[in-house]
């Protein structure tokens, strides 16, 4: 590289920075503030897109983007009002799932309302043209970018320390029940501050329409973007998102000028692991205050009544019946339930009892599809040995990752599991040798005395099952109570002998074999595997089955699992707009049974 | 109530016992902008051959779902329209590892797969099938399509640049492989493989500028294509360089770019406007009168897939799979771009494509210069593909 193409890139990777830190700040102070995180967060910034695009063919961009801002600020304040204010006090997570719902609902109403076809904006007027860098040519747009996304950062900066409100932001940043105690209005200091974040993050794709055009796929690309820039700057900090971005956009252009491009694919989760390895609150984090009050109040699990386990027997039965009175698409369905039921209760395993979050379970899920496929295709096993070893390979990943993620806590343990699902996805993405690359393993069928739809159903009905029914004993068995006992009182057990890390080391380990299990039994299944087995979509079902079902249930994991995938299969099918029917019905749940659906089952029972 | 109930299926199972099933499955909501227009072709072909009578007698009904975009949930859905709605033909899908997915899902439960859109090489090849046919050309045949105008030009140094999936790394590695052949002195100076739907424009044509290409070729698309486009504008990287992009002649990323529209680019695409055969005018009058919009190349393409499946039909003149199979083997019709033929060797229709230059006179993309590339010109040898295939 040339002197002047390094210096051109070093300005490229300032001018995406600045792009990125605009998404994050706002995500980074709707989280330090409100603890929720914000996953339609993304989407407020494609609403900021199209609206900027929608506006300047009519005000001129420059009235535009301000306009636009403004309006998906006002937008966030009717969210926070009509939605997220009902369940502040619920589980957390909770409202990972709401805004889960809202980013289904957004797309399907932006697809709606602006159509099919991409957006492309105006240049913006009067600085459409390049200068002239050191021989080469830099676009004059990105010279004002480069400015404003510093000029974000002292603003924010001199709002938070120089006004009364950014005294109270911090208060309830550090103690948010003192804050409360102390006489703040919550109720109008969370409104103000999603209104705000809301209000970045359109401003910030307002001001990427002469970048991008408007499309419906940005949501999700920013969304992860923006997660990683907090969790590497640290949770809550601005200046840490700041220094985040500018490092992850220097490395990304640095990479693609080096003509290492391909590694833009995972750079980010490398770089975020590396962090979060080295420094477990982020760049700038501080040590996370222990939440306290309605939020965090957990009751003990019981064991199941009697009058339970007898319903679970009945169903049991019911579905050891059932292939004798259906046709062949009912067990088809009933057969993904089933895998993701116990996907599902894995992930609760960790989630409930030991309240090590996590966004990357999909890793363990793929790792066992993939170990499956390539143990059948590639070593010729035949296929129940393939998929009696697959899950040792996903428990064996867990082993790994699990070691480093249970050093954290919190959202920064949900996103180094993340960063270490991303890694594993993209390895499987590129190595086309051994999966198949993107296009992954295809012929991966079961043995022919297991290969009718009643024989598989059969087989994932044993295994799902007896490993759902291992994981729930194991809740309950001395393990289980030193896992519960790590997470209400960590102090109280490592003075009674309960070595917490070690033990919510082993958990993580279980739960990547029970999902490995239910990823190898997914393959055969499909007769095919691709890298989406491991991608974040994948993790995020996850996370929307155990909470609808109710995180601090025992059973509520598998009825989420049945309900989504239920409601999947036939809002797929019924509804036009299908996303956003899903989005509706989430909505409805979490408002009405904030604890989950097994609170229906357990009421009874 | 029961005999109620049973009168009810006899009339309904009469009813339908009569009517070709084609089981459709696409990413409705994933490729929108592709698939909306596809949907509008599949339907007004439906009405079409319905509104003559249909085929041997019966009439075509078509069920259609969204598969969700992703494997798993399509080979679902397609064990969905076999198993409980008893469809004789599967059809459709968009990205190819999905069109992959569905294709082995084909074989296993030996049904009729007409893939549709998917560009993948690998459908008819490597993992060709005998249940699986695929119509559009293939990322191998619109980059060979390429390949002549690219030689011509005699330009020694090439830069190129694509998504970082099978369809990009396909094509590039097809493309680099013809134009050695056809030219062994070029020199490929630079390779950009951004992630899809993620590229860093800006240092993207910045990096590829640094190399001082004479030419450069690119697969990108939607999105991706769009921000390459206005950054390499700004940045004057077009200028020095003839450009070669697939697809991007294509009404769906055409149309978007407006006056950012790079004059000369080579594309592969769809000039609906200025294609005067007696067969395009048709179906494009027909096309305007029923959805008062203009055909895209999707258009094109659910409209001929279900034409694929009416004329199967009629020459197997039934509707069992296993014939539907061996009608299709050869299989000659018409379509809107002209006539083609199912090659018995692999199942790929020789369906072709325009290839011509991009002018934005007036702030709208077009394509000039144009000229009908036919598909059955641009396969390899048959000696090579049998290599490939393995049944």
């Amino acid at each position: 590289m040339s002197f002047s193409s390094v210096l051109i890139q070093f300005l490229n990777g300032l001018a995406s920075a600045s792009s990125l830190f605009l998404v994050a700040a706002g995500l980074s102070l709707i989280f330090g503030v409100t603890r929720v995180v914000n996953f339609a967060h993304g989407s407020l910034y494609m609403l900021g897109m199209y609206f900027a695009v929608w506006l300047s063919e009519r005000v001129g961009f420059w009235t535009a983007v301000p306009l636009a801002a403004a309006v998906v600020g006002f937008l966030g304040l009717l969210i926070e009002l009509g939605l997220l204010r009902r369940i502040y006090k619920a589980p957390e997570l909770l409202q990972l799932l709401a805004t889960f719902a809202l980013l289904l609902i957004i797309k399907d109403a932006a697809l709606w309302a602006w159509g099919a076809e991409d957006l492309l904006g105006p240049r913006a007027p009067g600085l459409a043209a390049a200068v002239e860098i050191s021989g080469g040519a830099f676009p004059q747009y990105d010279l004002l970018l480069i400015v404003l996304g510093p000029l974000v950062l002292v603003f924010l900066h001199l709002l938070l320390t120089q006004t009364r409100w950014g005294l109270l932001v911090r208060a309830a940043t550090e103690d948010r029940e003192m804050a409360g105690a102390l006489g703040v209005n919550q109720r109008w200091l969370f409104s103000s501050v999603f209104a705000l974040g809301a209000l970045l993050a359109g401003l910030g794709g307002a001001l990427q329409i002469p970048r991008e055009p408007a499309n419906l796929n940005v949501d999700l690309t920013v969304i992860s973007d923006a997660f990683v820039i907090v969790v590497v700057g640290g949770l809550g900090s601005i200046p840490g998102a700041f220094l985040a971005a500018l490092l992850i956009a220097q490395v990304k252009a640095f990479c693609i000028g080096l003509g290492f491009s391909k590694a833009t694919l995972v750079v980010e989760f490398i770089v975020m692991a590396a962090v979060l390895v080295i420094r477990p609150r982020g760049l700038l984090g501080r040590e996370a205050t222990i939440p306290r009050g309605p939020g965090a109040e957990e009751p003990p699990l019981r064991p199941l009544s009697p009058l339970l386990l007898r319903a679970l027997a009945a169903l049991l039965a019911a579905l050891v019946l059932l292939p004798l009175a259906s046709d062949g698409y009912v067990l088809v369905l009933l057969t993904d339930v089933l895998i993701f039921a116990l996907f599902a209760a894995s992930l609760h395993f960790i989630l409930g009892p030991a309240r090590l979050h996590s966004f990357g379970h999909a890793a363990y899920f793929g790792l066992g599809a993939y170990a499956a496929g390539i143990l059948y295709l590639q070593a010729k096993l035949p296929m129940e040995l393939a998929l009696a070893l697959a899950p040792l390979a996903a428990g064996l990943g867990a082993l790994v990752f699990g070691w480093f993620c249970v050093r954290l806590s919190g959202v920064y343990c949900a996103m180094l599991t993340l960063a270490f699902a991303q890694i594993a996805w993209s390895a499987a993405f590129q190595w086309d040798g051994l999966t198949g690359g993107s296009n992954g393993l295809v012929g991966v069928w079961p043995a022919a005395w297991l290969a009718s739809k009643t024989m598989y159903f059969y087989l994932s009905l044993l295994a799902c099952a007896l490993a759902i029914a291992l994981l729930w004993r194991a809740v309950h068995s001395p393990f289980g109570y030193a896992l519960r006992a790590g997470r209400d009182s960590p102090l109280r057990a490592e003075a009674l002998g309960i070595d917490v890390r070690a033990t919510q080391w082993a958990a993580f380990s279980i739960a990547g074999l029970a999902a490995g299990i239910a990823g190898a039994l997914y393959a055969f299944s499909k007769g095919s595997i691709s890298p989406e087995a491991m991608g974040i979509p994948r993790s995020v079902d996850g996370l929307v089955m155990v909470m609808l079902g109710g995180i601090h249930t025992l059973t509520g994991s598998v009825w989420g699992a049945a309900l989504f995938t239920w409601l999947q299969d036939a809002a797929a099918r019924n509804v036009d707009y299908w996303r956003a029917a899903i989005g509706v019905s989430i909505l409805v749940i979490v408002i009405l049974l904030p604890r989950g659906l097994a609170t229906l089952v357990q009421k009874r029972a | 109530m029961r005999s109620l109930v049973l009168i009810a299926l006899l009339v309904s199972s009469s009813a339908f016992a009569q009517t070709i099933k084609i089981g459709e499955l696409n990413s409705y909501k994933v490729f929108p902008a592709f698939l909306e227009p596809y949907k509008k072709g599949m339907e007004l072909a439906l009405e079409e051959v319905n509104a003559s009578g249909g085929v041997i007698g019966r009439k075509l009904e078509l069920v259609t779902r969204d598969d969700g975009g992703t494997p798993g949930d399509a080979v679902r859905v397609a064990e969905e329209l076999i198993s409980r709605e008893k469809v004789n033909v599967l059809m459709g899908t968009f990205a190819s590892h999905v069109g992959l997915a569905v294709s082995n899902l084909a074989n296993q439960r030996k049904i009729l797969f007409v893939a549709s859109e998917p560009l993948t090489d690998k459908i008819v090849w490597e993992n060709g099938n005998r249940y699986t046919f695929r119509l559009r050309p293939s990322t191998y045949m619109q980059t060979a399509m390429l390949i002549p105008e690219a030689a011509k030009l005699k330009k020694k140094r090439w830069a190129i640049v694509y998504p970082n999936y099978e369809y990009g790394q396909s094509a590039t590695a097809s493309f680099k492989k013809l134009l050695k052949q056809a030219q062994p002195d070029v020199e490929f100076v630079a390779e950009q493989a951004p992630a899809l739907g993620k590229i860093d424009a800006g240092a993207v044509v910045q990096a590829l500028a640094d190399a001082k290409p004479d030419a450069i070729f690119s697969s990108l698309f939607a999105a991706d294509l769009q921000k390459f486009v206005r950054e390499g504008n700004t940045r004057g990287l077009f200028k020095s360089a003839v450009v070669f992009n697939l697809l991007a002649g294509e009404p769906e990323y055409l149309d978007t770019l407006k006056d950012e529209t790079p004059d000369g680019w080579w594309v592969t695409g769809y000039p609906w406007k200025e294609i005067n055969t007696p067969e395009h005018r048709k179906f494009r009058d027909a096309y305007q009168k029923r959805w008062k919009d203009y055909p895209r190349q999707g258009s094109v393409v659910g409209y001929a897939a279900v034409y694929t499946v009416a004329n199967a039909v009629k020459r197997a003149g039934s509707s069992d799979t296993e014939k539907l199979v061996e009608a299709m083997k050869g299989l000659e019709m018409q379509t809107p771009f002209g006539p083609i033929v199912w090659r018995p060797l692999d199942h790929q229709s020789t369906m072709g494509a325009y290839v011509g230059q991009l002018s934005g006179k007036g702030g709208k993309g077009q394509m000039v210069n144009w000229r009908f590339a036919d598909g059955a010109h641009f396969l390899p040898p048959f000696e090579e593909v049998r290599l490939l295939r393995k049944d």
